[in-house]
């Protein structure tokens, strides 16, 4: 049983969903073997030959893959992937964008955003925004994985040495091609990295608001997230959200300003290990969830929090 | 140009979910049902385009057992023009949606195709993208932003890292992100339209696709419960609490 894990990276850096990944492998069992696609990306590949526990490591270097345009990867995947028990992704934007193309091309389902392995056919998943928990078994005979990061701890990033072989493979998309970006720049953690995160609601009022928060989280090395509600508002851009179709973050510390609490905004962060919430509603649902909670208005609390930190 | 929009019957968002006591699935019995959303965004899309002169005729196609006419009826008030209801009991896997999708679009022949980017039941995020390599057509999802130009369509995706705009050729698969716009109610005169307006009823096996399933639902369990914890009187007593207890800080 080979398990093929497909590396997330932008060229020059390993990101580091791709460890809770190889977690996911290991619990599943057998060789994990990496793929690298990209183009330019031997740092990558290099990161990734270091993870504890990897044996192999293919690079497909190329301008086909520069952006991981899902048409290509999806080609590419599939052709690579159809000699190995699973393949394995993280449960990203990329990850979700082409490895459904790369388990219809194989002929075979697939099972997204597990959180926990049972064997090396069943998997544990949330489905209804974390509402209910199921238990899935696949008799596909290539099981197609994403991973939700949050469910397991990360592999060790150093202490193997493993192979680097290329692969000259080249699945350019003749349909599809990369216009443009636009891509948050931020200074702080990673949403999905950071150990503490805290995040702003429709209670903050506007975009300008959210300086007492970016504050706060300076002074304690916090990534910044939004509700659902303050991105639709326009007051952050969406790479901010949390929740159950934004991003699933489990910090160590997690604190809700002015955030009611919807089941949406909970799928994506009541995995946290202490949730904080401060809210004028003393009825507002994320009471339920938080372990300390502050019925102050944020305006006075927040800045006071500053202080005091 | 023609273009298909895929639509499917859910939970109503608002309604609190339950797990069987026998931890079979989800208690789905007088459970209020309605559009996925993804999918009512995916509807006003096309409608938009219809109305800015871009698309010529909608279809609308829905995959379910016969009350999911419902969902198809209120497509049509909001703009669509015709419905295809794939009828079936069965539960359905993402794989062969993807593949009765696929038939559709082999017989309608759409420039372009939008599906909701996931259905907030099963939460897969999969069926768009299945149907995208099944059809070797090219994919924008999660978009929040689509210009048709020409034989070309824009999609500007919503990613992990902020946005991405793909150039794909049409025809093309586009799979719906929340801020992609917001959607109409129907008007009362188009509710009472909507009951003219065709409908067509299927089999799978009408389509020549064989249902199979590869996955089996082993069990399905409520979330581990989080107990709400303790309210603090000031933000001091709050820091305190995060050092000295919790040792978060």
């Amino acid at each position: 049983m080979t398990i093929l894990v497909i590396a997330e990276h932008d060229n020059a850096a390993l990101n580091a969903a791709t460890l809770n990944v190889v977690a996911a492998a290991k619990e599943i069992g057998g060789d994990i073997e990496i793929l690298v696609a990209g183009e330019a990306c031997a740092a990558v590949a290099e990161a990734a030959a270091k993870i504890d526990g990897i044996s192999k490591v293919v690079v497909a270097d190329s301008a086909a893959y520069k952006y991981q345009i899902a048409e290509a990867m999806g080609d590419l995947v599939a052709e690579l992937g159809a000699g190995y028990s699973h393949i394995l992704a993280a449960a990203t934007t990329t990850g979700k964008d082409f490895m459904p193309r790369t388990a219809a091309l194989l002929d075979v389902n697939m099972i997204s955003d597990i959180v926990a392995v049972e064997s090396a056919d069943t998997f544990v998943r949330p489905i209804y925004a974390g509402n209910a928990i199921a238990t899935v078994q696949s008799s596909d005979s290539i099981k197609v994985i994403t991973v939700r990061g949050t469910g397991f701890d990360a592999a060790s990033a150093e202490g193997g040495s493993a192979a680097i072989e290329a692969n000259a493979t080249d699945k350019t998309s003749a349909t599809s091609a990369f216009v443009s970006e636009e891509l948050a720049k931020s200074d702080r953690p990673d949403l999905t990295a950071a150990e503490i995160v805290i995040s702003g609601g429709r209670g903050m009022g506007n975009g300008e608001n959210f300086e007492i928060l970016y504050k706060v989280a300076d002074k304690i090395g916090a990534a910044v997230g939004a509700s659902r509600a303050a991105v639709d508002a326009g007051f952050v851009p969406n790479d901010m959200q949390v929740g159950q179709t934004g991003k699933i973050v489990a910090p160590a510390l997690y604190i809700a300003v002015g955030i009611s609490g919807a089941i949406q905004h909970l799928a994506g962060m009541k995995e946290s290990k202490v949730i904080v919430a401060i809210n004028k509603d003393e009825e507002a649902p994320i009471f339920q969830v938080a372990d300390y909670g502050l019925v102050a208005d944020l305006f006075d609390a927040v800045p006071e929090l500053e202080k005091l930190l | 140009m023609k273009v298909l929009v895929a639509v499917k019957r859910v939970i109503d968002y608002n309604v609190k979910v339950r797990v069987k006591p026998d931890n079979s699935d989800v208690d789905l019995n007088n459970v209020k049902m309605a559009m996925n959303p993804f999918c009512e965004i995916a509807i006003e899309e096309a409608v938009r385009l219809k109305e800015k002169g871009v698309a010529t005729e909608i279809v609308v196609v829905s995959i379910g057992p016969k009350v999911a006419q419902e969902q198809i009826r209120t497509s049509l008030a909001l703009g669509a023009d015709r419905g295809i209801l794939i009828e079936t009991e069965e539960k359905l896997e993402s794989l062969t949606v993807a593949k009765l999708l696929k038939a559709v679009v082999d017989k309608e022949q759409p420039q372009l195709v939008i599906l909701g980017k996931q259905s907030i039941d099963s939460d897969n995020n999969q069926t768009g993208q299945m149907l995208g390599a099944l059809t070797g057509m090219a994919q924008g999802t999660f978009a929040s932003e689509v210009v048709v130009e020409g034989d070309k369509v824009n999609v500007t995706r919503e990613v992990d890292a902020g946005l991405r705009t793909v150039g794909l050729s049409l025809p093309a698969i586009v799979t719906t992100d929340l801020r992609l716009n917001e959607p109409r109610y129907a008007s009362l005169p188009n509710i009472m339209k909507a009951k003219r307006k065709p409908l067509e009823v299927v089999s799978p096996a009408d389509l020549g696709v064989e249902i199979k399933s590869t996955q089996t639902v082993l069990k399905v369990t409520p979330p581990a419960e989080r107990s709400a914890g303790i309210k603090v009187a000031d933000v001091a007593e709050l820091v305190d609490k995060l050092k000295n207890e919790a040792k978060v800080l």
